[in-house]
């Protein structure tokens, strides 16, 4: 167990040195922060101070150094933009976005398994052709367009809910929505084909051979087989808590993590935008673990080795 | 000697959404108490089938028709808590592949005790212990700390005493043995079949042994019932098919057969293969791999007859040798 979580371990700090690298490639190559955030009319003596108080007139290599020495120390840097720690502004945006994501997590799980076992139990009935109409379309519409319809028709059309901004629960309700669906949809898909999957497996014959009831047949035999490939979806969605908002964040106008994240790319604020990376990467190797031990405990033949002999 | 099954024109199509393929032809089997039955046939001549539609476990794409009696009672069209009732309590049935056969996230201890807990009220403790008995029973060693274990830290023999076990849980009158040792290799298959014979031997249960193998079948049943295509084509006593084979499947089956006693010869393995379900030529379904087929076999299906007293075959040339 030690040698796999250090293996673990080791491989999510590759990611996160790559993850870490490559931002600061894209994010030098592609624009000036010193022209985006004092603009490119500002006297040169201005954008010149600028780039030497943040180091920009260095080596592109040295600040590379710079920069990874610093985040190794767990210095983040600050914000290009107003000298803020970016971890002091990422933080600050956390909770919006958990506002919306948590819930829309509550609701891709509470529909899309339910939904999910419904359909399979139906399989190839109208119930299961109707469930899997919405999941195809709930995943292929792009959330920017549903979010969008969803204030055409709500905000828009019937006046019923804001169409953008924070000030209360309610402007909640489309973005939470909007997330909401194509994650059910997705869900519902997966925990159907994992229910296909396990009620098809000789086990389920010989649970209904030994006389045990349909129902639970199903909720003993096929239940927990099925959760074993669903937990590692579920658990992806978790992981993405943080940066999973990023697009209806910016359709809502919702000041959370993913709207300072357009932001803060747009300004090649390097510091802010590797920040966020870095949050993003941390919660989804937590994601990963947890789900790793989950499985173990779900699933014993991933916790105990064979050890009878044979006969 | 008293019925205890009693199966008439058994026919089962498979829905299969563009097409429907009917794979059993009307089987007609009786089993009395206390009886063994051996079923054999190649793969795919509906052997398993035939239980599965027995018990309702084919589920709801599989439409069965004729009727099934269980001690003079119907089984089919029963409402499902009437065939809850009747699997794992008078007729159980162990299949081929033991290891996938049993839940792998689930404890050999507590998938016996779903049966002990059904059939006979057994919970905690008393589950528990008579579990062990069972295991214990089956000729599995060490068996409290079995109980604890999972399918996967089984071997195949194991599992499969495991599964017999769980089939005696309920002290069914009869037990349905799926080619239960052909995914085991030889030893243990000798051993799981020793273990079935003491069992029926001790209990008085009938047993039906489904195999594609008629060696497996020859020293384990009384009756042997060989099926092909979908349906049975020969039915005798064991001894009586081995002696005066009508059939000429039949016929085929015994030649495949390697001699342990007498000298060594070449086996002959039948050519040709089962026809699919859905293509099966017109008349005798064994016309096209048959070595006497004549010109009137493939006109009409042969019906099963009588051949002997307690002898049926289906073939046109042992019903025209008769009649002439
Ligand atoms: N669920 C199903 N859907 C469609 N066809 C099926 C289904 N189950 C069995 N069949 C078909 O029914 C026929 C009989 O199958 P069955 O499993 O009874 O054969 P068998 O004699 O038990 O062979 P084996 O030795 O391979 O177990 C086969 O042609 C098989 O393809
Ligand atoms: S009916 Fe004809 S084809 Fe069929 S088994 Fe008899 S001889 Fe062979
Ligand atoms: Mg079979």
């Amino acid at each position: 167990m030690l040698r796999y979580l250090s293996t673990r371990l080791v491989r999510a700090l590759l990611t996160i040195c790559f993850v870490v690298t490559f931002a600061f490639i894209i994010l030098r190559l592609s624009g000036d922060p010193a022209l985006l955030i004092l603009s490119p009319d500002a006297p040169p003596e201005a954008i010149e101070a600028f780039r030497k108080s943040w180091g920009l007139d260095r080596p592109v290599w040295e600040q590379y150094f710079h920069y990874f020495a610093a985040i190794a120390e767990g210095n983040l840097g600050r914000s290009m933009r107003d000298g803020r720690p970016a971890l002091e502004l990422v933080l600050e945006r956390v909770p919006a976005t958990l506002a919306l994501t948590i819930p829309a997590l509550i609701l891709k799980i509470g529909i899309g398994i339910p939904a999910g076992i419904y359909a399979a139990l139906h399989r190839n009935k109208l119930a299961d052709r109707l469930t899997m109409l919405f999941s195809v379309a709930g995943f292929t519409v792009p959330s920017f367009v549903l979010g969008l319809l969803l204030v055409l028709v709500f905000s828009v059309n019937l006046g019923w809910l804001p169409s953008g901004g924070q000030d209360s629960w309610v402007h909640g309700i489309l973005p939470v929505i909007t997330l909401g669906t194509a994650g059910a949809a997705v869900l519902a898909r997966f925990t159907r084909s994992a229910m296909l999957e396990v009620l098809g497996q000789p086990y389920i014959r010989t649970a209904s051979a030994k006389g045990l009831p349909w129902r639970r047949v199903i909720i003993d035999h096929a239940l927990p087989n099925a959760a074993i490939p669903t937990v590692t979806i579920v658990g992806f969605m978790v992981g993405s808590l943080v940066a999973g908002a990023v697009v209806v964040e910016s359709v809502f106008s919702w000041p959370g993590v993913g709207r300072l994240l357009v932001i803060a790319v747009a300004n090649r604020d390097l510091a802010v935008v590797q920040t966020i990376l870095l949050f993003v990467a941390a919660t989804m190797v937590c994601a990963n673990l947890t789900v790793d031990m989950l499985y173990g405990w779900i699933d014993p033949r991933l916790r105990t080795r064979r050890v009878a002999g044979a006969g | 000697m008293e019925t205890l099954v009693s199966i008439r024109g058994l026919t089962v199509d498979f829905d299969l959404g563009h097409r429907v393929v009917r794979v059993l032809h009307g089987v007609d089997l009786t089993i009395g108490k206390g009886q063994a039955i051996g079923l054999v046939g190649e793969s795919g001549s509906g052997k398993s089938v035939t239980w599965l539609a027995a018990l309702g476990l084919l589920g709801p794409r599989a439409h069965v028709g004729g009727s099934v009696q269980l001690s003079g009672e119907p089984l089919l069209g029963v409402p499902a808590a009437r065939l809850e009732a009747v699997r794992g309590r008078r007729v159980a049935m162990i299949f081929q592949d033991p290891a996938s056969a049993l839940n792998p996230v689930h404890r050999i201890g507590r998938q016996i005790g779903e049966a002990l807990r059904l059939h006979r009220g057994l919970d905690g403790a008393a589950a528990r212990a008579e579990a062990k008995r069972l295991l214990e029973r089956v000729g599995i060693a060490d068996a409290r700390r079995r109980l604890d274990d999972y399918p996967h830290q089984l071997s195949g023999g194991t599992n499969q005493r495991v599964m017999i076990a769980m089939a005696l849980a309920g002290e069914p009158d009869m037990l349905v043995a799926d080619e239960p040792t052909t995914a085991l290799d030889a030893t243990i298959q000798a051993q799981i079949l020793d273990l079935l014979r003491e069992l029926r031997r001790d209990g008085g249960m009938s047993m039906v042994l489904i195999s594609h193998d008629l060696g497996v079948v020859a020293e384990n049943s009384d009756r042997i019932a060989v099926m092909y295509a979908g349906r049975i084509v020969e039915e005798a006593p064991t001894a009586e098919l081995f002696a005066a084979p009508r059939h000429p499947y039949t016929t085929g089956l015994l030649a495949a057969l390697p001699d342990l006693d007498g000298p060594r010869r070449r086996l002959v393995a039948i050519p040709g293969t089962v026809p699919e379900p859905a293509r099966l030529p017109p008349g005798c379904a064994f016309a096209p791999r048959c070595p006497q087929a004549i010109a009137a076999c493939t006109t009409g299906v042969p019906p099963l007859v009588h051949v002997a007293t307690d002898h049926r075959a289906a073939c046109i040339r042992v019903q025209t040798a008769m009649a002439a």
